[in-house]
């Protein structure tokens, strides 16, 4: 037998490809490497491990008399509060986003700019930091819980008129048509064919965007802006590691079932 | 003809609705009723909301030369957090993907851990670690790297979870080890899926970096604490016009290579 026959043919070879890769590789490791420069790595605090066990074995031994007291200020009633802050900015950013939906939706305008412009003006909103907004909002109404709803409320949008955007965009035009070619208005059509079949996506868009909420709402406490937040801060600043400990264990399990309930919502709209 | 044909079906009547509809509205007020929102406050207010937001909008340009150092720092954070945690999420997700590892048990356990790092918000991770690492950019690269771990992990396992089975099965057949299998028939299906993903994780770090010195983890979140405390909004507006333009920017470079990626 001929012993050519036992080699496999070459690997066919994309120069142009291989350059390529090759210079992105080697630009990928010069940018980690100079992120790597002027970082004092040295900085942290000798009691980092100790710090980081106190912690851990407060998440496992916590502070079970901070779980309801009926003061108002026990985890249950902040937990509670941060979903209803949730609960209320993801409400007032959903009818917000419906008419930003719509201008930046691409389907619905005369002009290519339009759409190009409210797209802008909602990457804007988006890249806008929510405790600024907080904080802007707390000057105007005051710190508590009403500041953290109010900054929820206006930052979702950006997220949120996307993803609406984004629906409106893969509506098809079939029923719009039908409801022209029946005689009817562009009320009726917004009301008879395009609400309709818009209705599951922005429903299953607003509860994806509570859950991000919930997350946001446990944040914005920090600043003073309502919720589980800032007894968190607290906890943290007098070193009360018992009470981060079951701070910390009631955040993870109320995101946890409400990532459950709205994940399961989401699929019995499919 | 019968009459009735000219007449549209009458719509059924669902409970469901009805009763979805009551809970939306009971929420509603008792969410009102917690938070003590009233909107009449706001426009009451409105006044010094707008004022923050006019002398935001008159931006202090000699602030840049401070803010540009802190900006590069922020960036540096977002990479290194994104690294390392892609890293360790790579390792990870290949130990809970159950086209891998065959034992249910330690997918299993493993699962439930990386579930529980998911749900930790990004500025919690970041005050968590300035209280055991103190205030600086090691707090944010570490919280960022967590954060990207869970972020990515996910998507991770799933993508190898998706993959052609044939190869695995052809490298198992001819006697190749676990490290080879990775290599030759599980690396080649999805490094693009990790390099789109990572790119998605570093998008959503460098917007999450820009924050996290506000609590003390470095980066340009800082000053925006300390013009904020001093009032000087001329100076947050250069901060924040900042973070808009290199967190767009960012944004627009990354969804077009991922876009390039895919094609």
């Amino acid at each position: 037998m001929d012993t050519t026959m036992k080699k496999l043919p070459a690997k066919p070879v994309d120069r142009k490809k291989q350059v390529a890769h090759w210079l992105i590789a080697i630009a990928t490791i010069v940018i980690i490497v100079w992120s790597c420069t002027g970082i004092n790595f040295g900085g942290i605090k000798a009691t980092a491990g100790q710090i980081a066990g106190a912690i851990f074995s407060g998440i496992f031994h916590p502070d079970w008399s901070y779980v309801y007291n009926g003061s108002g200020e026990d985890l249950i009633s902040q937990l509670w509060q941060t979903i209803c802050i949730a609960f209320l900015g993801t409400f007032i950013s959903a009818i917000i986003s419906l008419p930003f939906a719509f201008w930046a939706a691409h389907t619905k305008h005369k002009h290519w700019y339009t759409s190009r412009i409210g797209k802008i003006v909602l990457a804007i909103i988006r890249s806008f930091p929510e405790i600024v907004l907080a904080l802007m909002f707390i000057k105007a109404v005051g710190p508590g819980s009403a500041a953290g709803v109010l900054a929820l409320g206006f930052h979702s949008v950006g997220m949120l008129a996307k993803l609406f955007s984004e629906a409106i965009e893969n509506l098809e035009e079939g029923p719009n048509e039908a409801v022209i070619a029946a005689g009817g208005s562009k009320f009726h059509v917004i009301m008879f064919s395009t609400m309709p079949n818009l209705m599951p996506a922005l429903i299953s868009n607003t509860l994806y965007r509570f859950d991000v909420s919930i997350r946001s709402a446990s944040i914005l406490g920090l600043v003073g802006a309502g919720g589980i937040g800032y007894p968190l801060i607290i906890a943290l600043q007098y070193r009360q590691w018992d009470r981060v400990g079951i701070i910390l264990l009631g955040i993870i399990i109320m995101v946890v079932i409400i990532d459950w309930i709205s994940g399961w919502i989401r699929k019995k709209l499919v | 003809m019968p009459e009735q044909v000219n007449q549209l079906p009458k719509r059924k009547f669902k409970v469901m609705n009805l009763v979805w509809t009551i809970i939306m509205i009971a929420g509603l007020f008792i969410s009102i009723n917690v938070t003590n929102t009233h909107i009449s406050v706001l426009f009451e207010n409105w006044n010094q909301f707008a004022d923050i937001f006019i002398q935001m909008s008159h931006p202090d340009w000699s602030y840049l030369n401070v803010v540009w150092p802190k900006l590069i720092e922020t960036i540096k954070m977002a990479v290194l957090g994104t690294v390392i945690g892609s890293v360790v999420a790579f390792i990870y997700s290949l130990l809970i993907a159950r086209n891998i590892v065959k034992n249910k048990a330690v997918t299993g356990v493993l699962r439930v851990i990386m579930n529980i790092v998911r749900t930790i918000p990004d500025l919690l991770l970041g005050a968590i670690f300035v209280a055991i690492v103190g205030i600086g950019p090691v707090a944010g690269i570490l919280a960022l790297a967590v954060f990207t771990f869970g972020v990515v992990v996910k998507l991770f396992y799933e993508a190898i979870e998706t993959i052609d089975p044939g190869p695995i099965e052809a490298l198992t057949a001819v006697g190749a080890n676990k490290l080879q299998i990775i290599h030759y028939a599980v690396m080649p299906q999805i490094i693009t899926y990790f390099i789109s993903y990572v790119l998605y994780a570093f998008e959503i770090n460098v917007r999450a970096s820009t924050v996290l010195g506000y609590i003390g983890a470095g980066g340009i979140g800082l000053n925006l604490q300390q013009t904020l405390q001093v009032f000087n909004y001329a100076q947050t507006g250069t901060i924040i016009i900042v973070i808009i333009v290199v967190v767009v920017l960012i944004d627009y470079v990354s969804s077009k290579s991922r876009e390039a990626l895919m094609k």
